[in-house]
């Protein structure tokens, strides 16, 4: 094909290209961490996925909040969805689509092609959607696009020579012009995309995944290719709510997080005292391990409790009762949440476990985590995620306390056994993430009387004899016994730190 | 292809049954080449009927967005109604009669598909 008479203006190229990739703020919550920043400055992205995986919405995100947050205007081409429906779709997260039109931060740009209603004889190109691209890109000065999806294109025109030919030279266009651009694919049986896109698009490509697997749905985000930057191999798990879509970061490996010297109390004093006198390291994570009825919500709640006591937020997952219920029976026992809930420091976030994945859970609790930002955090029980493998448990479990440390937020997750007898797989692989191990144990032949052992704590000198103590209508108390346990230096240790 | 006047065709009254739109961008080959061969077309068979006007996207880009074209060149029937199109340099006279509606499709059409 004669390329001669191409008479679209074309700028400069940019500039070679810094060592380092420059990278364009997504806004798409979590998934900036995974990439170190977003999405390529300046190149096209690959976003490919079956339907319903999210591409859609990942395209509407990131050119709204370029148009909204980061000053970026956008143009959306869409060649599916009429720009009505998704109007609609962006409504609902919150953004007002005919607001930015108007006011020229985002244009949509509606491609329409009907095999039925169009014939073809001899040579043609598609010089005319480059035309309405660069109109739509002028009219905005737009610095984000997003092409979705592309490949409708391979349904209304026969010849795919020429679109394929036209596809690699509107990615270049696009590229020249400077645009950060994201172009959605449909997943192909044995390529990313049907139409093999990602052979055009060499900077990034991003397959984006969703399966029911036991009538539980999981998505996943993969990074297949990122030029020139780093990105983790894994897969992270996402999440669609009403706020959109939440990309789970697995910081696991890293290990960059600050320890923190300082200590927060597990809200008994006696408990403290057993841990070095001083409680837990702040930053921390607490496994909380026993049998039904040894007591493990009720030291949990005594642990938000004397967080919200110092004036720190608090949050608490809840996972077999409703937030009335918890507040309700830890009232039983003399523990008032209903006050630091008036205060706003406390938030209590019940769910079902069975309602979502695993996945989708701690992409739940990292969404609510941003949000409220507490200092102290609560799983009641994570056991109840023991649907998954034990693998699959661990590497979740990982990066929600990896999480959860880089914020230098304590967390305690209670953890039932399935029977009295500790030290099945699921435990230790859940125990030995942990920095401090708690197991409680019931007292055959007493009703009331249950046993507490500090079976690790990372970095402190703890208390290793066993502690019997009751759940009274005043708390969780130890029994007489405790102040013979300690020893004296720890007593004066104890008494200094409070 | 600088012009975008149409070209007016036979009767006096300027009235046109056959009112046809052709789409390019700016003076290529392939633009020169559809209009000589929708010009020769309709002279053979809509001769004193038609009216044909050009559109150049490069000087009048909205336009593409109306008529919904993406490809170049693209001619389009706005009269008679249904709407049609048919993209490419129309070198193929039989296929462009059809795309037209000016021969019966059955005879032709099912060589596409």
């Amino acid at each position: 094909m004669a390329r001669a008479s191409r008479t679209t203006p074309r700028p400069r190229a940019r500039g070679a290209a810094p060592h380092a990739l420059p990278k364009v703020t997504t806004g798409i919550s979590g998934f900036d961490d995974v990439t170190g920043g977003g999405l390529p400055r300046g190149r096209p992205t690959l976003i490919a996925g079956g339907p319903g995986c999210g591409k859609t919405l990942f395209g509407l995100e990131f050119v709204m909040n370029g148009a909204v947050r980061f000053g970026e205007p956008g143009v959306f081409v869409t060649f599916e969805e009429r720009p009505q429906d998704l109007a609609l779709n962006v409504r609902s997260l919150g953004y007002d689509l005919d607001r930015l039109i108007e006011t020229r931060r985002i244009a949509i740009e509606y491609i329409r092609v009907e095999r039925a209603e169009i014939e073809e004889t001899g040579e043609y190109d598609l010089e005319a959607m480059f035309i309405r691209l660069d109109d739509a890109i002028r009219s905005v000065k737009a610095k984000r696009v997003v092409l979705d999806t592309v490949e409708s294109l391979f349904g209304g025109l026969s010849d795919a020579g020429v679109l394929r030919a036209e596809l690699r030279r509107l990615f270049g266009w696009l590229k020249e012009r400077g645009m950060t651009t994201i172009i959605t694919g449909e997943r192909g049986d044995t390529t990313i995309t049907r139409q093999g896109l990602e052979e055009y698009v060499s900077d990034c490509v991003i397959v984006l995944d969703h399966r029911v697997i036991d009538q539980i749905s999981t998505r996943r985000l993969r990074v297949v290719k990122y030029r020139g930057s780093s990105h983790g191999t894994n897969e992270y798990p996402f999440l669609i709510d009403r706020d959109g879509i939440a990309v789970l970061p697995v910081t696991s490996l890293q290990l960059e997080h600050k320890a923190s010297a300082e200590r927060v109390s597990s809200g008994l004093e006696w408990l403290d005292q057993m841990l070095d006198g001083r409680g837990f390291y702040r930053g921390s994570s607490v496994l909380l391990s026993g049998a039904a009825g040894t007591g493990k919500t009720s030291l949990g709640a005594h642990f938000l409790s004397a967080g919200c006591d110092r004036g720190e937020r608090a949050l608490c997952f809840v996972f077999e009762e409703s937030p009335s219920q918890f507040v309700r029976n830890m009232r039983a026992i003399g523990i008032n949440l209903e006050r630091p809930i008036r205060q706003g420091l406390l938030r209590i976030h019940a769910a079902r476990p069975t309602l979502y994945g695993l996945e989708a859970h701690l992409a739940t609790m990292h969404r609510e985590v941003d949000d409220f930002k507490p200092s102290v955090v609560a799983v009641d029980p994570v056991s109840s995620f023991m649907g998954g493998s034990a693998g699959e448990i661990q590497s979740t479990l990982i990066r929600l306390i990896d999480y959860l440390k880089t914020q230098n937020i304590t967390s305690l997750f209670s953890h039932l056994f399935s029977n009295s007898a500790d030290g099945s797989d699921a435990q230790s692989g859940v125990s030995s993430l942990m920095d401090t191990w708690i197991v409680l144990r019931n007292t055959p032949g007493s009703a009331n009387a249950r046993r507490l052992v500090i079976v690790k704590a990372r970095g402190m000198s703890h208390t290793a004899e066993e502690q019997r103590f009751s759940i009274t209508d005043t708390g969780v108390t130890a029994d007489s016994s405790m102040a013979a346990t300690l020893s004296a230096p720890r007593r004066r240790a104890a008494r200094a730190g409070r | 292809m600088t012009r975008a006047r149409p070209r007016r065709n036979g009767r006096a009254d300027g009235h046109k049954e056959w009112i046809l739109r052709l789409y390019v961008a700016g003076h290529s080959a392939r633009a020169t080449a559809a209009l000589a061969n929708l010009e020769k077309l309709c002279e053979e068979h809509l001769a004193g009927e038609y009216e044909i006007e050009v559109v150049d996207l490069l000087k009048q880009p909205q336009l593409a967005r109306g008529d919904q074209i993406v490809a170049v060149p693209t001619l389009v029937r706005r009269l008679p109604p249904p709407v049609k199109r048919i993209i490419g340099d129309l070198s193929d006279a039989d296929r462009v009669l059809v795309g037209l509606d000016l021969r019966p499709k059955a005879r032709r059409a099912r060589q596409r598909s």
